[in-house]
């Protein structure tokens, strides 16, 4: 093309979603047994950009989140049809291996679970159960990196050989973090990781959100609307099991289009 | 005479928490109680039982001293300093007082026959009388003490307090009375016999001569072939419940379907049900002519008791208590540690093997300890399949014998309580409750080093 493209004039905070879709969702049902938990759920989520997921409790956000690792997969019970695609490719396809889709889409959850392990060893035991590492001193550097990465070196570094669970809720957070970007997913999918912590947890979790989006793909599930607003690129907003409405995280603070988003973020219900 | 002592009580206390509690609701309507009628009642019937049933114990026990003597100061003074003779003549004074004795009966033992009938109906009486006088003061006491400010709901409480500690004292009390008589009867043993061969001695023989000029009953008290027969059994039971209760438990929390689980676990629950009786005869009957058959097939040669045969089936018998602990503990780690292993990728069985069963690890170690300790304390299935035979010897295929077994037949049949031979069964057991209270203790000291705190 000899003039410039339309896209780079488009301010950071407003990707187009269409151009670089990571994760692809197309009419995706769940049912949990006999209840029907997300009805036809479509939906783009954009590369390194932040997206989250926000609606009341029980609206099927974090059960679309667990399909796109497949994590409701350990739920006897849970039924997935539809579609959803990374990178083009189904996941859900049977010859696909869902331990290595894992790998790829990493996971932090709600209350901090590190193993019962040194800081070390949560941080080396995803590279070591995929073999990433070829030797002591590889490893070593993947560790030291994911936890820099994570914002926790400073803090640990004196101490790695030491529980990971003896550390404070927001640090828990951060190792789990870096535990999971240890295996250098593509996405990195969390699930109100910050509602176990205090408000100066949270602010360091969201600087660090922030920073990690230059390189991966985040989906976040949070209760918080002023969290959604401070850490997203995008967000989509759940209603009993539907998508309701999904855009730019600015459009949908201060222009949805829907009666039920608006209720919802001015605070009319939920 | 004590069945109508208790129904009086009871009567009276069922009394005493009505009419209290009857007043205490009338009062209520002119004004505030401090607490609500029900509790000026309960605390009125507690008041009444508590000093009753302390009453007919000491009473009961001092009239029957009583009537013991003055019995027997009747029948012939004498008697009271004649130990021998003393249990006897009473027993007999007892038997012809309800007329169970013989019909020649001597004089004597008329006159103390009489003396015990007159006094114990008399100290039984009395005992109904003072109870009962107690009681009834006791409820009169509860209804004058009934007021606005009376703190009924506290002081019941407090009741309640006292009874609880009284019956965790009974079970403290009853274990170091155990440990202590266990304690006494062992150091007259080691009057006897030498503490060095004892813990040393490589010979157990413990047949000693009654008269001097036996022969071939010198007895000899080492107790190392009981500790190593032992030793043998407990460690070939642990090694085939280790892995099978361990997997078992493991194919049951984390992998069996729920429906599968719900009629499974029962099942193996049963088995800890067995009797060990039961058990041993299947050793001995089925499991020992099993080993033996193919080890003479191979061209070993096989007792026709074994440590083998006993060591699998009390194996077998302590998979549930490996099985149940372990999936107990199994399960109680929390899923989001699973999930999170999930999430980064992890397979079951590595989740499993790196996450699960170390978070559960002292729990597990606990089981195994718990387990050992009952194959250490195991009887009857040796008894019935490893016979008696105290050889020194590290062979499976050996007969052994092991302290309990040793304990057992020592003390079975009629003793003297002064040899050697029958004091040597409390050393043995001595030695033994030494040997599972210390593995306790280490179980206790690594679930307590190596827990992990989960909320």
């Amino acid at each position: 093309m000899s003039f410039a493209s339309p896209m780079i004039q488009e301010p950071a905070s407003v990707p187009e979603p269409a151009v670089a879709a990571k994760v692809a969702a197309r009419n995706v049902n769940v049912h949990y047994a006999e209840k029907h938990a997300l009805k036809d759920v479509s939906v783009d989520i954009p590369a390194r950009a932040v997206t989250s997921f926000i609606g009341p409790s029980g609206c099927g956000k974090s059960t679309f989140l667990r399909c796109i690792n497949r994590m409701n997969d350990t739920i006897p019970i849970c039924r997935v049809t539809g579609e959803i695609t990374i990178d083009g490719k189904d996941i859900y396809d049977s010859r696909l291996d869902v331990v290595l889709l894992r790998a790829r889409v990493g996971m932090v959850f709600q209350k901090p679970n590190p193993f019962p392990k040194s800081i070390y060893e949560n941080v080396a035991y995803g590279p070591r159960l995929h073999g990433m590492a070829r030797n002591k001193t590889e490893l070593d550097e993947i560790v030291v990196n994911s936890l820099k990465r994570a914002s926790l070196f400073e803090e640990v570094k004196d101490r790695l050989q030491e529980s990971g669970t003896g550390l404070s809720g927001g640090q828990q957070q951060r190792l789990c973090i870096a535990r999971a970007i240890a295996v250098s997913p593509e996405v990195i999918l969390m699930d109100e990781p910050c509602s176990a912590l205090d408000p100066i947890a949270t602010a360091k979790i969201e600087e660090l959100i922030d920073e990690l989006r230059s390189n991966f793909t985040i989906v976040i599930v949070t209760h918080s609307m002023q969290q959604a607003a401070r850490v997203s690129q995008r967000t989509a907003f759940f209603h009993l099991g539907s998508l309701v409405e999904e855009g730019s995280t600015e459009q949908i603070f201060t222009n949805p289009k829907d009666k039920r988003t608006q209720d919802y973020i001015t605070g009319r219900f939920g | 005479m004590t069945g109508f002592y208790y129904a009086l009580m009871v009567a009276l206390a069922l009394g005493a928490y009505f009419l209290v509690r009857g007043r205490a609701a009338a009062l209520a309507n002119g004004q505030t109680l401090h607490s609500r009628p029900s509790y000026h009642g309960l605390l009125a019937a507690a008041q009444v039982i508590l000093p009753m049933i302390l009453i007919h114990f000491a009473g009961s026990v001092l009239a029957a001293r009583f009537v013991e003597h003055q019995a027997l100061v009747a029948m012939d003074p004498a008697l009271l300093t004649d130990e021998l003779r003393r249990g006897a003549a009473f027993r007999e004074i007892r038997e012809f007082a309800i007329g169970r004795g013989a019909a020649n009966a001597t004089q004597a033992l008329q006159a103390g026959a009489a003396m015990y009938a007159y006094l114990s109906a008399l100290t039984n009486w009395a005992v109904l009388g003072l109870g009962l006088a107690v009681g009834i003061a006791m409820a009169l006491f509860s209804l004058r003490s009934i007021s606005g400010e009376f703190r009924a709901r506290n002081r019941f409480e407090q009741v309640v307090r006292y009874l609880l500690m009284a019956c965790a004292t009974v079970a403290v009390i009853t274990t170091i009375g155990i440990v202590f008589s266990v304690l006494f009867e062992t150091f007259r043993f080691f009057q006897k016999v030498s503490p060095i061969d004892f813990l040393f001695g490589t010979h157990w023989s413990p047949q000693t001569a009654i008269r001097a000029d036996q022969v071939g009953s010198s007895g000899s008290f080492g107790m190392v072939p009981l500790l190593v027969g032992t030793l043998l059994i407990s460690t070939i039971a642990i090694l085939v419940a280790g892995p099978i209760g361990l997997f078992a438990a493991i194919y049951m929390a984390e992998y069996a379907s729920p429906k599968f689980r719900a009629w499974a676990k029962p099942i193996l629950e049963i088995l800890a049900g067995i009797p060990t009786v039961v058990l041993g005869f299947f050793a001995a009957l089925t499991v020992a002519p099993l080993i033996r058959e193919v080890g003479t097939s191979l061209g070993l040669s096989v007792a026709s008791e074994s440590a083998l045969a006993a060591g699998l089936v009390m194996g077998i018998m302590i998979v549930p208590f490996v099985s149940s602990l372990s999936d107990d503990v199994i399960t109680a780690v929390p899923q989001s540690l699973r999930d999170g292993s999930f999430g980064m990728g992890a397979t079951r069985s590595e989740t499993i093997k790196k996450v699960v069963l170390p978070a559960a690890l002292p729990g597990i170690v606990s089981a195994f300890m718990l387990a050992i300790s009952r194959a250490v304390g195991e009887t009857m299935i040796v008894v019935m399949a490893a016979g008696l035979a105290a050889n020194l010897s590290f062979n499976p295929l050996d007969a052994v014998t092991t302290f309990t077994v040793q304990i057992k037949t020592i003390l079975v049949g009629d003793q003297e309580f002064d040899s050697a031979k029958t004091l040597a069964a409390f050393a043995l057991g001595f030695v033994l409750f030494f040997f599972t209270l210390t593995l306790n203790v280490i179980a206790l000291a690594i679930v307590r080093k190596y827990r992990e705190q989960y909320d």
